[in-house]
């Protein structure tokens, strides 16, 4: 008996395996660490370079740049501009295409005709339809939105088409069982079902109307145009200033990720929450 | 009034013929096991009654307002909670709210679910889901249900339970019941009246009345069991047959 009970006292775990909890703070911590890799290797590249700083600044020469612009107001003018044009280009970009998807989800002849042709679109660099727009619209909003919408309204489409595309057949049979119309049908099953794919294409035609804006921006300068992001790069350009250069294009990466995580990637946890799923490797690390 | 089926037949480009002048007779009020090996369309057959397939020849008679269907899956939809799912179905149905609310409430109480109404189906086990399904079918409010393998893919000591939940359901409501199955026990113990399906194409094999006085003596309830087995296997190694040499 003694003998049992010291071999029983003998025995150790091996190894105690912890419930790790899903770490908020880890998907803040990693990106953000690799940035500070990427700006001091930055620095360190242009402290070590036989260039001179203005040809080859590194990340504290365009910090440095940011007191003027926020004193003369360009910077936040520039941003606020920018961004109202995005927001409500986005809007008119997504109440053209939803109505527009579901009727190519409904309509089988006008999808093979104008399904390939969306596609299409989507491939085309929205930038080429720059100078099209200058010549028919001037140097005026008008061509800042023809733009916008032309790289936004195709990814939008194409995202709801998907959704719809992967609703299980069994959803159409529970809406004839329960007798919906076919509008009941696409109102309580098919939009709501079609959710996730819609979502991944509004976050992929918000990437691109924000592109297409600032290449707009970039090529339609003056005329009635008010001070956009993209033109303050052309103004780094025509000024050779490259620190205002560089300080522009990471503000404009700086609102495209903050709109991502601020208001995509919420919508898009709750969805998949709300449904039991999960991103492919979001709750792993 | 039940449910008549005429000469029925259902063909698919591709495979053929699925199911061949089937003709039946299912009374008001009746609970009728439909028992066929897996692919012998018994499925298809109850889709045809639902409406959601048109028959190829022949014709049928349901009630004029349709039937309800409960599917394998219970097919809940994942974005809505419990009550939610069921509402659906009063709502589409044209009800108006305040009268849902309540009704909804009473359909889940029904099937013991008043305690997660407000959970969503991933948070609910398989066992629930089906009976969020068969509160949502019953919400339809229609005679005739229509009830798809709908416990097949549940655990022995839930399937029990609902079994016997349903048999009190139908003694209840008096519903005409039209229960697919390949489970031969379980036509046994829920239905009155069991059609045997031959396989490849559907055709009905065999009828059979369950009493209750079979039902409620083991020895001859297992030995109807075993008949019907061996009438089922030697459907499904025909129909494997077939589908050697054909292939």
């Amino acid at each position: 008996m003694s003998s049992l009970t010291e071999s029983r006292t003998r025995f150790k775990p091996v190894r105690v395996i912890k419930l790790r909890p899903n770490n908020q703070l880890d998907s803040w911590v990693a990106p953000l660490l690799t940035v500070v890799v990427l700006l001091s290797l930055w620095q360190i590249i242009s402290w070590a370079s036989p260039l001179r700083e203005d040809l080859f600044p590194g990340p504290l020469a365009v910090a440095a740049k940011l007191p003027q612009l926020l004193a003369d107001g360009s910077l936040v003018a520039a941003v606020g501009n920018s961004l109202f044009r995005a927001v409500s280009g986005f809007a008119i970009a997504v109440i053209i295409s939803t109505p527009l998807a579901l009727l190519l989800a409904h309509q089988p002849l006008l999808r093979k005709g104008v399904g390939p042709l969306v596609s299409a679109m989507q491939v085309l660099p929205s930038i080429a339809w720059v100078p099209a727009a200058i010549i028919l619209f001037g140097l005026s909003d008008a061509t800042i939105y023809t733009v916008l919408l032309l790289g936004a309204i195709p990814s939008i489409i194409n995202g709801l088409l998907a959704g719809i595309d992967m609703i299980p057949a069994q959803y159409k049979s529970l809406s004839k069982v329960l007798g919906a119309s076919k509008w009941e049908h696409v109102l309580h099953i098919e939009l709501p079902a079609a959710m996730p794919g819609y979502v991944a294409g509004l976050r992929q035609g918000w990437a691109f109307a924000w592109r297409s804006l600032m290449a707009a921006e970039l090529i339609a300068v003056g005329g009635s145009l008010a001070l956009g992001v993209g033109s303050l790069l052309q103004r780094g350009r025509d000024l050779a200033d490259l620190p205002l250069v560089m300080l522009v294009i990471l503000t404009i990466l700086l609102v495209g990720v903050l709109i991502e995580l601020l208001f995509f990637a919420p919508i898009e946890r709750k969805l998949l929450r709300d449904r039991g799923m999960t991103r492919t490797g979001e709750n792993y690390g | 009034m039940g449910v008549r089926l005429n000469e029925v037949s259902l063909s698919y480009p591709g495979t053929g013929l699925v199911i061949d002048r089937l003709s039946a007779e299912i009374e008001d009020g009746e609970f009728i096991a439909v028992l066929g090996a897996s692919g012998c369309g018994k499925s298809s057959l109850l889709n045809m009654i639902a409406g959601l397939l048109p028959p190829s020849s022949g014709w049928l008679e349901v009630p004029e307002d349709g039937a309800a269907f409960m599917f394998q899956d219970a097919n809940l939809l994942p974005w809505l909670t419990a009550s939610e799912n069921v509402d659906l179905a009063l709502k589409l149905a044209g009800k108006p709210a305040p009268e849902r609310q309540q009704r909804v409430e009473e359909l889940l109480n029904l099937v013991q679910l008043g305690h997660a109404s407000g959970k969503k189906p991933h948070e609910l086990s398989g066992g629930m889901r089906q009976r969020v399904a068969l509160a949502r079918a019953l919400a339809q409010d229609r005679q005739v249900l229509l009830m798809d393998e709908p416990f097949a893919a549940l655990d022995a000591i839930t399937r029990d339970m609902l079994h016997e939940q349903l048999r009190a359901l139908w003694r209840q409501t008096g519903k005409t019941i039209i229960f697919v199955t390949h489970n031969v026990r379980e036509a046994i113990r829920l239905s009155g009246r069991i059609l045997v399906l031959s396989s490849h194409p559907g055709r009905i094999l065999e009828t059979r009345r369950i009493t209750g006085e079979l039902r409620n003596n083991p020895a001859e309830a297992a030995a109807l069991a075993d008949e019907l087995t061996t009438i089922l296997r030697k459907e499904q190694r025909k129909h494997e047959l077939t589908d050697r040499i054909s292939n």
